[in-house]
């Protein structure tokens, strides 16, 4: 979990260093999405389950897919658009397990972790509310 | 001493504050009781989880926080 603006590119390098003989890496990035009048978005979790639950969803994808590192990195706090939110990156002996990894981290982030989102926008912040597809995206997993 | 009530995401708006105090011991009828009308209709939804020191509640109704506890309550997320 980090509270400053971060660059997923310089840790992706070392991770995937840290796995000689890997057969691939996949990484998801996620920004702050511009335009719709979106002036800053801020994220904000609880500490004492936000950590523990990303953690346990780590040990569920390393359960269930043929990994040899998974990296998760989330943002919290005030972010402008075009600032990375988060960061999954998963290496595997084997390519799907990585994409499929990755896959199911981010849609278990999005629909379940303990994050609440919000935009501020010319009138002022605006709380953002779950969406449906969220839920779809999840059920794909069960 | 005190049970600590932690509002996450909207219900902080809604409660004007991030954070209180009430006195131990604290169960869910006397928490819907101090809330007022507003938030405790929220609170009731369906929607929102209460956590007791970091542990969801399966029954809301069950909630007894003792002296020193943390207190919870979250809405729906809107993460990642």
């Amino acid at each position: 979990m980090l509270d400053a603006p971060f660059n997923p590119g310089a840790l992706v390098g070392p991770f995937t260093s840290a796995h000689p003989g890997l057969g691939g890496v996949c990484s998801f990035v996620g920004e702050v999405r511009g335009g719709d009048g979106v002036e800053a978005l801020e994220l904000l979790h609880y500490e004492p389950m936000t950590l523990p639950g990303i953690e346990q969803l780590a040990a569920q994808a390393a359960e269930r897919f043929d990994l040899m590192g998974l990296l998760m990195v989330h943002r919290t706090g005030v972010m402008q658009p075009g600032e990375p939110i988060v960061l999954v990156s998963a290496c595997a002996e084997h390519r799907r397990g990585a994409i499929d990894a990755v896959d199911f981290c981010m849609d278990h982030l999005k629909a379940e972790s303990w994050f609440w989102k919000r935009e501020k926008r010319m009138d002022g912040w605006h709380w953002i509310e779950p969406r449906d597809s969220d839920h779809a995206d999840l059920a794909r997993w069960a | 001493m005190s049970v600590k009530l932690v509002f996450l995401g909207k219900l902080a708006d809604i409660a004007g504050e991030a954070v209180r105090d009430m006195s131990a011991p604290l169960n869910w009828e006397r928490l819907l009781a101090h809330l007022g009308e507003d938030l405790a209709s929220e609170i009731a939804s369906d929607r929102v989880r209460i956590a007791l020191d970091g542990e969801l509640l399966a029954d809301k109704a069950q909630l007894v926080a003792q002296d020193g506890s943390e207190v919870a309550l979250l809405p729906p997320v809107s993460g990642g």
